[in-house]
């Protein structure tokens, strides 16, 4: 990374903002860099950091919110929450093991920025839903806010969502304000082996579809479960099916037993403890099982009646190692790093089975050459450049780091 | 209640009425197109009743194309355009314009796909909000944002204002249950955004999309999350002697931990007024009470209300009836879902919808009380709790102009107090005409030239929901046509 501008305030940001808008001159938004080398490869002269801005500004148990500068560090913020009990429940994906960064060193920032939620997604929400307000400068230079701090907020447009997800192409985020849950007291997993991507998907939307609450669900390949690095789960010799059951104690032992009754035709699960729990589901979140860098990356989103069948159309053209999350509407997909990492075969199955597609990890040439995010409609694409001209009209902030041009 | 100025209508527009209304049957069917004056009279105004515009004209599409053949003639002929739902908006943001063809949607209400598996339903969004519940609730499902026009609003209408409810403590608001819209631009052409998939490719047009207020587009269909419902759920009541022992029970108990489904507030007027019309059991000795509903299995819910009960001993209840079964969880709600209906018994009011921290509730309470007594008018209080949500309804008599005015200055005053201690103009009913004045209160000239951008980009020529959510001096250059 070339050295980086750490601005302490957001006067000092915009400041920094206002000269590279003067001299017209492409700039790289970074927190601590662990996606550096995820998105398009771009061509900027100078990068500035969050870094500096690394303050917890509000945390009230009681209201679920917590308020802090983006370059603070996300493990700081869950140590915070986890010295009261309470949690991000959207568990963020750390893709810095899985992209050649470091782990556990991204900052909030960067979590908001890139919007990518673990497996808790499926039934709390994404980080974006978890955003409720947000202070930034934009790429002209002027310090803008959106919502607030309390969790009930429809006052103007909805810029915090808006934000989201927008890998610091619109703005420059400086402090943002989301909504924290307490830890569940227990936690249960039930691991059903040997299941096709089609009896998983089917075991995963049943167990959501119960009043039980479950909390995740989520299916590895065969060649992805000798990954795991819990117990002896590496060696069933098959794909595993995960099923979380979170709440207090003796709701979590009541509804395990419900459960298992009610997929009992899907065979005899194993059982994991709360420790094992923490440790499987919190791998995930580091996508621990999908860190061969031989391999290109992708993350597929689709219904999860489709996953399998979008995967199954994938694998006639290629090898593929798949991890189901979100009940399998969610897939993070292990392909060989060719000269296109699989990405013509994989836009055309997305495009019959609706969705979109990520490519997270290829060399820095490979995503120069394909697109890396979801290519989008004319219309869409239209009002993609109108809102980013809105924020950022002369394309200074991360430029073409999304889409070409934008 | 009239002192927000509306722009006057364009003449230009006005002379060409008989031929656009002719158009306009050309292109979905005269039996289509209301011109009549009694016709349009049923749409001249909302739930905030105290401003009326006769529409040009209000069209009833009944498809995705008809909409769009609509949005693109008005487009091009550069026809204003007022989204229409049920008209139920609490804050002006289906109020027509003189110059302004009426789009009500209210037609297109069909289901068109559940899936279970899934867990979505993409439905046309002129579907009333409780009717997803009901075409899913055979199967165990429902629908989880709430408002309390549940019955009549539609779904359009909650996407425009981003609507919550009583039950978005648990489950979230609209835009957290909303998966993908299918939405018809100005220009007429038609974008699909999201879908039966989460979270968006590229930008999140999806969350910048909804709680816009019909300036972006009218969204014709719209797939949601469907959510199973818990076995059971039941609600406990307590009263405490006053608000703040209240508000410090609220932190207690989310403090521990629970999350319940849903934790009402009412203050003594409220009370008051909800007993006297429901006979609901409302202890009347008390200060404020709190309505308290958790779920889960028989047992779960006994242990919650049971460990409930303990945490609010310390704050000395001098009520506390736990719920024995359906009626008396029935009777227990109807209190608090009767309360606007009950207050209307007895007074007009106006309906306020500021946002707090919770922990600031007493003394956000104690001022509205004397802002309201300045003004004298009187004010009864009902809070989402568990969120910060808190509608006050201050008392007045409609037909007295300057009493209306009072109620208007006191509202102001009291969303002002909101913003100052950390909360803001609106939790769930949206800007609208009604504090469309009131932004600067809230935000910068740069936060606003930053969403009238936005807005630019959805409908370059300000077509869309005219002379709302942005004072009508300092808009766009765009705008400054309209």
């Amino acid at each position: 990374m070339k050295e980086a501008l750490r601005p302490a305030t957001d006067w000092e940001l915009a400041s920094m903002v206002q000269n590279f808008a003067a001299r017209n001159q492409p700039v790289e938004v970074v927190g601590n860099g662990t996606k550096s080398n995820v998105g398009r490869p771009m061509q900027t002269a100078a990068t500035v950091s969050t870094q500096s801005m690394r303050t917890i500004t509000l945390y009230e148990p009681t209201e679920l919110v917590m308020s802090a500068q983006t370059g603070t560090p996300l493990s700081l913020i869950e140590a915070e929450l986890a010295a009261r009990g309470q949690m991000l429940a959207f568990e963020p994906i750390d893709l810095g093991p899985a992209t050649g960064g470091r782990v556990g060193q991204q900052t909030i920032g960067g979590v908001f920025a890139s919007n990518l939620s673990g497996p808790r997604r499926v039934v709390t929400g994404a980080a974006r839903d978890h955003l409720i307000g947000i202070k930034g400068v934009s790429g002209r230079a002027e310090m803008f806010k959106s919502g607030g701090r309390v969790m009930k907020n429809v006052t103007g447009y909805d810029l915090a969502r808006g934000l989201s997800g927008s890998w610091g192409t619109l703005g420059i985020l400086t402090e943002v304000t989301f909504k924290v849950l307490p830890w569940p007291e227990a936690a249960a997993t039930l691991i059903y082996r040997g299941l096709t991507d089609d009896l998983a998907a089917e075991l995963m939307c049943a167990a959501m579809g119960t009043p039980f609450e479950v909390s995740a669900a989520a299916h590895l390949s065969e060649g992805l479960t000798q990954r795991v690095e819990v117990g002896t789960l590496a060696s069933i010799g098959s794909g595993l099916t995960a099923i979380r059951i979170e709440n207090f104690v003796k709701s979590v032992l009541y509804r395990k037993d419900a459960l298992r009754t009610l997929l009992k035709v899907y065979g005899e699960p194993i059982e994991l403890d709360y420790e094992s729990t923490l440790k499987f589901w919190s791998d995930l979140r580091r996508l621990s099982v999908v860190c061969d860098k031989e391999s290109a990356l992708w993350r597929i989103s689709t219904s999860p009646v489709n996953g399998a069948k979008l995967v199954a159309a994938i694998r006639k053209h290629m090898t593929a190692e798949a991890y189901y999350d979100w009940s399998g509407g969610l897939i993070w997909l292990e392909v060989p790093a060719t000269a296109d990492a699989g990405a013509s075969d994989i836009r055309r199955a997305v495009a019959v089975h609706g969705g979109h597609a990520t490519l997270i990890r290829a060399d820095r040439a490979i995503r120069g050459a394909v697109e890396v995010f979801q290519p989008q409609t004319p219309v869409l694409d239209r009002i993609t450049r109108d809102i980013k001209t809105a924020f950022d009209p002369q394309g200074i902030l991360n430029p073409g780091r999304m889409y070409a041009g934008i | 209640m009239s002192h927000i100025a509306l722009p006057d209508p364009d003449r230009r527009i006005i002379a060409r009425r008989d031929q656009i209304i002719a158009d306009l049957g050309r292109l979905i069917g005269a039996d289509q197109v209301i011109a009549d004056e009694d016709g349009r009279r049923a749409y001249e105004t909302d739930a905030l009743t105290a401003y009326r515009r006769m529409p040009l004209a209000v069209v009833l599409p009944t498809s995705t194309e008809q909409v769009a053949a609509i949005l693109r003639y008005c487009g091009e002929a550069g026809i204003k355009v007022v989204p229409r739902g049920a008209g139920t908006s609490l804050c002006g943001g289906a109020l027509p314009a003189e110059d302004a063809v009426v789009v009500c949607i209210s037609k297109m209400n069909r289901v068109l796909e559940i899936d279970y598996s899934a867990r979505t339903a993409r439905v046309q969004t002129g579907i009333t909000n409780l009717a997803i519940s009901e075409a899913v609730g055979k199967s165990g499902y429902f629908y989880a944002p709430d408002p309390s026009s549940q019955l009549a609003c539609t779904l359009a209408g909650n996407l425009a204002m981003n609507s919550g409810g009583a039950h978005c403590l648990k489950y979230g608001v609209t835009t957290n249950n909303v998966m993908g819209v299918k939405m018809v631009l100005i220009s007429g052409e038609v974008i699909e955004v999201g879908g039966a998939h989460l979270d968006a490719e590229g930008y999140d047009l999806l969350g910048l999309i909804v709680g816009s207020e019909g300036q972006f587009g009218i969204i014709t269909e719209a797939t949601v999350r469907i959510i199973h419902a818990a076995e059971g759920a039941r609600p406990m009541l307590i009263g405490f002697s006053n608000s703040e022992d209240a508000g410090r029970c609220v932190s207690a108990i989310i403090g521990s931990g629970i999350i319940p489904v849903a934790i009402e507030f009412m203050d003594k007027p409220a009370i008051e007024v909800c007993e006297s019309f429901a006979k609901a059991g409302y202890p009347l000795d008390v200060g404020a009470l709190l309505i308290v509903e958790v779920e889960g299995s028989e047992e779960e819910i006994q242990d919650l209300l049971t460990q409930i009960s303990e945490m609010a001993k310390p704050f000395e209840p001098r009520k506390i009836i736990i719920s024995d079964g359906p009626v008396q969880s029935a009777k227990i709600w109807k209190g608090r879902k009767s309360a606007f209906g009950a207050i209307g018994r007895i007074s007009d009011y106006y309906c306020m919808d500021g946002t707090i921290p919770l922990s600031r509730l007493p003394e956000v309470l104690t001022s509205i009380s004397e802002i309201c007594a300045r003004h004298r008018l009187k004010v009864a209080n009902i809070f989402h709790a568990g969120d910060g949500n808190l509608h006050p309804l201050i008392l007045y008599e409609a037909n007295d102009p300057e009493q209306s005015e009072r109620a208007e200055l006191a509202g102001a005053e009291i969303l002002k107090l909101c913003v100052d201690v950390g909360g803001c103009l609106t939790g769930e009913h949206g800007v609208g005409i009604e504090k469309r004045d009131l932004m600067r209160v809230q935000f910068s000239d740069a936060d606003l030239a930053l969403q009238m951008r936005i807005k630019t980009a959805f409908d370059p020529g300000w077509l869309l929901n005219p002379a709302k959510v942005f004072p009508l001096d300092g808009r766009e250059p765009a705008a400054a046509a309209e």
